[in-house]
């Protein structure tokens, strides 16, 4: 028997409990803790403080509706509001099926050989490539080769792009969490492989995949890297048209203002972060909602 | 095993994305800028209706007057869409010299030597027009609290900011009799105008500057960071300080040449005296695209008409008269009107 054991505190060939050692210990372990989260919950506390306290003041409806201008009093964030929406469904609607499908090519119809797990670890990888890299990729690829221009379009692709090693992975994740029994059911019951991913694993997968393309499209509404690179433009004071002319998202409208010299610019800023942080908030809800929804009828 | 049929969440986003398209893609008419676009400029009203979308790039410090200027300009002409960006000085050249734009503001002149500038747009048959449209004083600024600084000559700036300078520079190597305190030093990315500007003024070489200082893309940042610390010393565009002479002091340069030391001020700025770190701020316009479209030379005209007014609205130094003058000969000049 060659099984690790817990080393006692051995004095004399007598063991000793050493009770009030190994409970400090614990207690110090459960303080560590304690302070790891404290620190994280203190930060997001003071940053929220902060962005609502600026922002707040400036927060009507009349932001949310007008154009951008030099004028602090009457300046808004529709366009920049308009493009962030555009963008954010355009790439949901196209990283959902190329993300999924490419998702149960990998888990279920490619065995587990050599070039799957390259290609896994590969895609693993991609998420992590920095997203300003996607925005010169964009930049040759959509607004150039593919003759895009600086549009809605060019900036939708180049975010799927950035976005779907990330859909794919948690569709790998959500359908590899599917039970073998319910493919080896389908199978008993005479399904073809097609009627089984369709039938039984998709189904059951279905609360995974849709959290992680909303988390992804969340991301995606976040961006500003790669849209200043595919052209996305500062001051648009027009609502953005899918194929042509140009647009702005809310991050740039945000990087625009905050780096104004005058104060007041800050806090419209701040506004229109706390507008970035509600349609995040609204996402994740989302999220949440159809993960229940979803996995209501599901037992096993 | 059952479930909530997943294609229905999938209708429903697509739905969506229908009904957001179709609301956007209503047409031209329902673009005019949110802001007062109903109110009919009585300049442009024996004009024909102009339409077009002019597409610009480039500066960051020259941003804030460009905003302006197509701001009002599309309130005055409700056709025409003006969508600025700023990707810098140099990548908005890059974009200028491939035709991808109509216009390019720039904080320095364009390199005709570089391959991706002068060349690219000789390469590409691009016919540019240089015009300075404000003017700019770099403002060297230090902590308040600091009361033995108040003039530096270029040699001390580059004392302080050359390549050569040493990570532990005291305040009492730049001048004998300042404190012997540690000299921090904040400056502008190396991917701005300003940076380049600087570094060829006072170090006589562009982008040849100290590594030892603290660099961010954000002047706010250096404002925080001089504005913190009693021994500091940080540059940026005249804005930054205007708006900020509570928290900072703004340095007299010498530059050498008999004048002593001048303060930075409009008046200063305007006529020249405050040297050599006032600077010009220009834009270039695609000589050949205003010659066949309308829309595009009313709006440099509208431009120079207005520069004066908004660039000091902004927080720029308007150009004196007569230079300006020049700006609208040569625009005139070269797309023949």
């Amino acid at each position: 028997m060659t099984r690790a054991t817990v080393t006692p505190a051995v004095e004399g060939g007598r063991w000793e409990p050493a009770l009030m050692r190994r409970r400090l210990s614990g207690t110090l372990f459960y303080g560590a803790c304690l302070a790891a989260i404290g620190l994280l919950l203190l930060t997001l506390i003071l940053l929220l403080w902060d962005v609502f306290s600026q922002g707040l003041p400036w927060l009507d409806t009349g932001f949310l509706t007008r154009g951008p201008s030099r004028k602090v009093e009457i300046a808004g964030i529709f366009p920049a509001l308009i493009g962030s929406f555009e963008i954010s469904i355009l790439v949901g609607i196209m990283a959902f099926p190329t993300g999924v499908a490419a998702a149960v090519y990998l888990a279920e119809y490619t065995g587990s050989s050599r070039l799957t797990s390259i290609l896994r670890t590969n895609i693993s990888n991609l998420s992590g490539v920095p997203s300003v890299i996607y925005g010169i990729l964009g930049l040759a690829l959509f607004v150039r080769i593919a003759g895009f221009g600086f549009t809605v379009i060019s900036a939708a692709l180049t975010l799927t792009l950035l976005i779907l090693p990330v859909v794919i992975i948690a569709s790998i994740e959500a359908i590899k969490a599917v039970p073998d029994a319910q493919r080896e059911g389908a199978y008993a019951l005479g399904a073809s492989r097609w009627q089984m991913v369709r039938q039984a694993v998709l189904p059951a997968a279905a609360p995974g995949i849709m959290t992680g393309i909303i988390l992804a499209m969340a991301r995606a509404i976040g961006e500003t890297a790669p849209l200043i690179l595919v052209g996305a433009f500062t001051f648009v004071t027009f609502i953005p048209q899918p194929f042509s002319g140009g647009y702005t998202v809310l991050p740039i409208q945000v990087y625009d203002w905050a780096t104004r010299p005058q104060a007041d610019f800050h806090g419209l800023a701040a506004a229109a972060i706390v507008v970035i942080l509600v349609l995040m908030l609204a996402l994740n809800a989302l999220a949440l909602v159809v993960r229940a929804r979803l996995s209501r009828h599901i037992q096993w | 095993m059952s479930i909530t049929n997943p294609k229905r969440l999938v209708t429903l986003t697509l739905v969506a994305a229908f009904a957001i398209a179709a609301c956007t893609s209503g047409g031209d008419a329902t673009n005019a800028p949110a802001t007062g676009g109903a109110s009919a400029s009585p300049a442009v009203s024996d004009a024909p209706t102009l339409s077009g979308t002019i597409t610009i790039d480039g500066s960051s410090t020259v941003f804030p007057i460009t905003q302006a200027v197509a701001e009002d300009f599309q309130i005055a002409n409700p056709g025409v869409q003006v969508p600025v960006a700023f990707s810098g000085t140099g990548g908005g050249f890059k974009k200028f010299c491939k035709g991808e734009t109509d216009l390019n503001d720039a904080s320095r002149p364009i390199k005709e030597a570089d391959e991706g500038e002068g060349l690219a747009c000789t390469a590409a048959g691009i016919e540019w027009i240089q015009l300075q449209v404000a003017i700019d004083g770099l403002t060297v600024v230090v902590n308040p609290a600091n009361d033995f600084a108040t003039c530096l000559s270029i040699a001390e700036l580059a004392t302080i900011y050359g390549p050569d300078s040493p990570e532990e520079l005291l305040w009492s190597q730049v001048r004998a009799g300042f404190p012997a305190e540690k000299v921090e030093r904040y400056m502008p990315g190396a991917d701005s105008g300003t940076f380049d500007y600087f570094t060829e003024e006072i170090n006589g070489e562009t982008d040849a500057a100290t590594q030892f200082a603290t660099q961010s893309e954000d002047d706010n940042t250096l404002v925080t960071g001089v504005a913190g610390s009693t021994y500091a010393i940080g540059f940026f565009g005249y804005a930054y300080f205007v708006e900020n002479t509570d928290k900072l002091s703004a340095l007299e340069i010498d530059a050498g040449e008999g004048g002593g030391c001048v303060a930075p001020t409009d008046a200063t700025i305007n006529d020249n005296s405050y040297a050599p770190l006032s600077r010009p701020l220009f834009i270039y316009p695609d000589v050949t695209k205003a010659k066949t479209r309308p829309e595009f030379k009313a709006f440099v005209d509208f431009y120079l008409e207005n520069a004066t007014a908004l660039s000091a609205e902004v927080g720029y130094v308007a150009l004196p008269e007569a230079l300006l003058q020049d700006q609208k000969d040569a625009w005139a000049a070269a797309v023949g009107g």
